[in-house]
């Protein structure tokens, strides 16, 4: 891969003495749509904590376009161009819809001018208006000042994502984006992260849904038990032995593809 | 105007200012029982600077233009120092970490000659009741352009999440300091204001329940919003008055008792709050709901 955004080497992370993850090397091309894909209890999250700060890494390194940010503390990270969702919604209950994605922006805000605006003032605003923007775009743009904790599980999901997005991150890492979606939910959440991928933004993306996976990501990287037992494209994932030993244990006398187990 | 009502308001002034320098560390999520510390400092402060240095127990003779704010200072700059070893604690060590504060101060105040020891001293400059206003005033708008801002954003951000906030750049710590910091600021002017009004300062007079009872002006009133500390406040200094008004109107016996009961009923009241209003009167969703309607009903109107 001539053109990596993001390069993960020989990662390593043990809580205790369970190995977590165990020497995880990729790449994540630049402007690609890279799924992480595993069984439950693979490590998925855990690389995401450890890409962002929220765990320290035992060993290993991790590069975000030539820049190292293995040791940077984890609210630097985000101004070095990485954001995320999580896999249990963690809006902040408490605020308003464009107040929520108007924290998406705190990264790009600093010095003591911009942390002293009145945003919440002056209504017309260029962070309030940029915000409004970005959730008009996903669709959101119905709930501009609720109180987040009051709505549905599919907006608020989708709010994460917008959130994320406008730190104006080099990746997006999404955890799980689809869990818990409907299908009509789901395909507004494949359009929108299609978007935000056509502007130029890198996704990595952690997902269950294997058709979701398919139908939006180029490449894939499986995790079993911390390892990675594959790197490739979605079409060949399925034939792959050693994941469909993954996901379905051994049986040599299923030929059907592996591809609908998780 | 009447003396009386005067003197209510007067109260409510000083209840308001202290309520504001709670709430901010309140919105971010931490919980400060030392409100009568910081009002001694700001109180002891203001009076010695005020006094004039032939005076008992003595001073440095400074106006009320210099003996406020300085006192102001004084108390942002301990509740700087301070911040850093009780930001350490979270909930209720917290609250027992603050308050533990307000006592050392309250105890080393008494104990010290040049501010009048255990008798306490005067503060020579007066602050009539319009001053009074005109800074609670400016406190109230202060606070609520500052809730406003991106750093009200984080503060409100790290009361809900903290992790997340990290994860998009905000420096918890420093908000939580800062917020803390201000605060301190706030009461100590609340602290000075009180000395310039009453033109004499007693540490005896600013003790735990005092301190208890900001708090729960704050958490009452609500920390979502910056009405919260508003609404608390005035809610508080005004019932126990409301229950005595009350017992007068009605009269006889059971106006009597209802009088002397007036703290059982004030007790009850607070229970009731809590129950009925858990994240305090004001909330998010209440004013967004209010916002509404008003929205809807404008439309209505104009056909």
């Amino acid at each position: 891969m001539s053109d990596a955004v993001l390069t993960i080497t020989e990662l390593n992370k043990s809580f205790g003495g369970l190995q977590v993850i165990d020497d995880v090397s990729f790449d994540v091309a630049r402007g690609s749509r890279t799924a992480l894909i595993g069984p439950n209890g693979a490590g998925k999250t855990t690389v995401f904590n450890l890409l962002t700060g929220v765990y320290p890494i035992d060993d290993g390194r991790t590069v975000l376009d030539g820049v190292d940010v293995t040791n940077i503390p984890a609210k630097d990270r985000v101004i070095a161009g990485m954001s995320r969702s999580f896999q249990n919604i963690r809006l902040m209950p408490h605020l308003s819809t464009v107040e929520n994605v108007m924290l998406g922006q705190h990264a790009r805000a600093r010095g003591l001018a911009q942390q002293l605006f009145p945003l919440g003032l002056l209504r017309r605003n260029r962070w309030a208006e940029e915000a409004r923007a970005a959730l008009e775009q996903a669709g959101l743009d119905t709930y501009p000042g609720q109180v987040v904790a009051d709505l549905p599980y599919g907006i608020q999901k989708r709010i994460e994502v917008v959130r994320a997005m406008v730190a104006n991150p080099k990746i997006l890492l999404l955890d799980e984006p689809a869990a818990g979606l409907n299908s009509e939910e789901t395909e507004e959440l494949q359009l929108l992260l299609r978007q935000i991928n056509d502007r130029g933004t890198t996704l990595l993306v952690v997902e269950h849904d294997m058709h979701f996976v398919r139908t939006l990501c180029q490449q894939v990287v499986v995790l079993n038990f911390g390892k990675k037992i594959f790197e490739g494209t979605p079409d060949e994932v399925h034939r792959d032995p050693a994941v469909k030993q993954a996901y379905l244990g051994t049986d040599s006398t299923a030929p059907e593809e592996a591809g609908n187990a998780a | 105007m009447g003396g009386e009502i005067e003197g209510l308001l007067v109260i409510l002034c000083l209840n308001t200012i202290y309520a504001y320098g709670i709430f901010l560390p309140a919105a971010s999520g931490q919980l400060n029982l030392g409100a009568a510390g910081f009002i001694t400092l700001g109180a002891y402060a203001a009076a010695w600077l005020n006094m004039s240095p032939d005076s008992e127990p003595g001073g440095l003779g400074l106006p009320m233009v210099l003996s406020i704010p300085s006192a102001v200072l004084f108390a942002a700059a301990v509740g700087f120092v301070i911040s850093v070893p009780i930001l350490r604690t979270r909930g209720v060590y917290m609250v027992l970490a603050t308050f533990a504060f307000a006592e050392v101060v309250s105890g080393l105040v008494i104990n010290l000659e040049f501010v009048g020891a255990a008798a306490g001293m005067p503060a020579e400059d007066h602050v009539d009741f319009t001053g009074l206003l005109i800074i609670t005033i400016c406190v109230v708008a202060f606070c609520y352009y500052l809730m406003s801002t991106r750093f009200g954003l984080a503060m409100r951000s790290v009361h809900d999440d903290e992790s997340v906030a990290t994860l998009f750049g905000v420096n918890v710590r420093a908000t939580r300091v800062a917020a803390f910091t201000i605060g301190a600021a706030i009461v100590g002017l609340g602290g000075a204001l009180y000395g310039h009004h009453f033109n004499y300062v007693e540490a005896q007079g600013f003790n735990v329940l005092l301190s208890i009872f900001i708090l729960l002006y704050v958490l009452l009133g609500g920390t979502q919003t910056a009405w919260g500390p508003l609404v608390g406040a005035a809610f508080f200094t005004f019932i126990p008055e409301t229950i005595r008004w009350l017992g007068r109107w009605v009269g006889g016996e059971f106006g009597k008792e209802l009088i002397e009961y007036r703290l059982v009923a004030f007790g009850i009241i607070i229970v009731m709050m809590m129950v009925l209003r858990p994240e305090g009167v004001v909330t998010r969703t209440l004013l967004e709901r209010v916002f509404t309607l008003r929205r809807r009903a404008a439309p209505a109107a104009a056909e």
